[in-house]
């Protein structure tokens, strides 16, 4: 029996009521995502790329087509999905890891002493070991988009959406965060959802491109990734890449243009 | 209010840095630095010492200016017969007037917040009674409180009652609107987050919106407490046989000026410790809700 995709979206339009008026947000969007797949969302400011996101966490509703995770139309909100944010929005009044913790808190009322060592075991994979008692107003940056990220893997989920997660980073710990997190999923490999801006990133991190076209947003094209084993600083020079990145590019000059 | 606080830039600066570890090799220059930088030391390494300075300075002048225009004491008393007229009235008079008006303005204060926080939080929760009541609350404080201290006081009779609840009317509305604010000024990613868990709203609000509401009630609680020491004077005048602000109005009705600026001096240092207490507790019990720097 073949396996349904992790995420599928058929024809899925979506459209908000707004006071001057409808807005088509999405219209016929068709995607598959298979399973352990990372896949980047690129595409212009305010094409509905955050709402793919929402739609796939069951937070919205398409108005028409389907949205399935794990061959299951997506109802309601789900658990089973991590989410980081492009702000680390962290509560800066708990540690970094009650921060962590906070997913099985919130959900339960209770943190046992296993989330404990777990959180304490996501803080060291994302390269934070010995941060736990500190408060996120203490760390840098960088260093609370990671503990976002541990949050966001601390319930185990099989499917982790990111939106425009190191967008608010500086370019050189933008580059460390995305090899970090690929080394972060080589250990334990996740369905992966990434919205960005920024080509390159999108092209060196992602398995598959979606490159998406704004008012109403709607998928303009596919691409999938040339590159084979392990990633690093140098695969930015592979020619395959450096070709789908201009190609990247293009499509999304001509866009903004017309 | 700087002066009024005049300890907290000295709370924030962080412990010295350690000793420097390079060995101190004899300086050729000459010292010409150290004599620019004596002078405004002075000032700044006692806390509060400008503002003690200040007000002694202001107390002199205006001392001096009673004496030299031999100024009538029902126009303006002497700092020296104002303070004259404490040790004249005596502790046992003081401690019961200002037990009286402390006991009102906290009462008051902590009925309100314990009204308005959960009002806040049901308004937050539903739309509908937020319609209903936000309305009524504008009214009831775009109604002056000294204008209904009399009807509340013929209405409760005798008693704290009648003046803990025009407290709690004059201090409540800050409380309520700002406590409001806060719950619905969380981060909308935060709000996400918790649905996307299907965690109960009592969470919700218990594990974010609350805390993040925090800094927005304190704010609310030092405005609040200024205004309960107000509502609790606004009561006194109106009907009572004790307190600082029935004592005021007593002894301006005897004439007794200095006697009535040692209650009005009174009054301003309760409301001072009542609002520094204010500030205390938020820094003791939520220091992550201030500034960095007033930590």
């Amino acid at each position: 029996m073949q396996q349904p995709p992790a995420i599928r979206f058929d024809a899925v339009d979506q459209v908000f009521q707004a006071r001057s008026g409808p807005i088509h947000a999405l219209q016929g969007v068709s995607f598959d995502v298979s399973h352990h797949e990372f896949l980047a969302v690129l595409g212009p400011s305010g094409c509905g790329k955050s709402t793919l996101l929402r739609m796939i966490a069951g937070l919205l509703q398409p108005t028409s087509g389907e949205v399935e995770v794990f061959g299951m139309p997506v109802t309601s909100p789900r658990d089973d999905i991590g989410i980081v944010f492009q702000k680390p929005t962290l509560l800066p009044w708990a540690t970094v890891e009650d921060n962590v913790t906070f997913p099985v808190r919130h959900k339960t009322g209770h943190v046992s002493i296993r989330d404990r060592e777990r959180a304490q075991e996501l803080l060291a994979m994302v390269g934070l070991e010995g941060f736990g008692k500190r408060l996120p107003d203490e760390l840098s940056g960088g260093m609370q988009q990671r503990v976002g990220i541990a949050r966001a893997l601390h319930l185990d989920p099989d499917i982790l959406l990111m939106d425009e997660p190191f967008s608010a980073l500086d370019a050189l710990t933008r580059e460390m965060m995305g090899f970090d997190l690929l080394r972060i999923f080589a250990d334990k490999p996740k369905t992966v959802v990434f919205i960005t801006h920024s080509v390159s990133e999108a092209a060196l991190l992602a398995d598959r491109v979606l490159v998406m076209s704004g008012r109403p947003g709607c998928v303009a094209s596919q691409h999938v990734v040339p590159l084979t084993g392990p990633r690093g600083p140098d695969s930015m020079k592979d020619a395959g890449l450096l070709d789908l990145s201009a190609d990247l590019r293009a499509r999304l000059m001509t866009r903004e243009a017309a | 209010m700087s002066q009024t606080l005049p300890d907290q830039p000295r709370a924030s600066v962080p412990p010295a840095p350690p000793a420097r570890t390079v060995p101190k090799r004899p300086d050729p220059r000459p010292a010409a630095k150290p004599a620019q930088t004596v002078a405004p030391s002075l000032w700044s390494r006692i806390p509060g010492l400008t503002t003690a300075a200040t007000f002694l300075t202001v107390l002199l002048l205006w001392e001096g200016a009673v004496r030299l225009f031999a100024i009538p004491s029902f126009l303006l008393p002497a700092p020296s017969a104002i303070l004259g007229s404490f040790g004249a009235v005596g502790p046992a008079r003081w401690a019961t007037h200002v037990w009286a008006t402390l006991r009102v303005a906290v009462m008051g204060f902590g009925l309100a917040t314990c009204v308005a926080i959960p009002l806040a939080m049901v308004m937050m929760r539903s739309p509908f009674l937020s319609k209903t009541l936000y309305p009524l609350l504008v009214v009831v404080q775009s109604t002056p409180v000294v204008a209904i201290a009399p009807i509340i006081v013929v209405a409760l009779g005798a008693g704290d009652l009648p003046r803990v609840v025009i407290t709690t009317l004059i201090t409540f509305f800050p409380l309520v609107v700002s406590t409001a604010t806060g719950l619905a000024a969380t981060p909308p990613e935060l709000i996400e987050l918790s649905r996307s868990l299907s965690a109960p709203a009592r969470r919700e609000m218990t594990q974010i919106r609350l805390p993040y509401a925090v800094p927005y009630i304190f704010s609310a609680l030092r405005i609040s407490i200024t205004l309960a020491v107000i509502g609790a004077v606004v009561a006194e005048f109106v009907a009572s046989d004790a307190g600082v602000g029935y004592f005021i109005q007593f002894s301006t009705s005897m004439f007794r000026m200095p006697q009535a600026w040692a209650g009005l001096v009174v009054l301003a240092a309760m409301s001072l410790i009542l609002f520094q207490a204010v500030v205390l507790t938020q820094k003791w019990l939520f220091p992550w809700s201030l500034p960095k720097t007033t930590r």
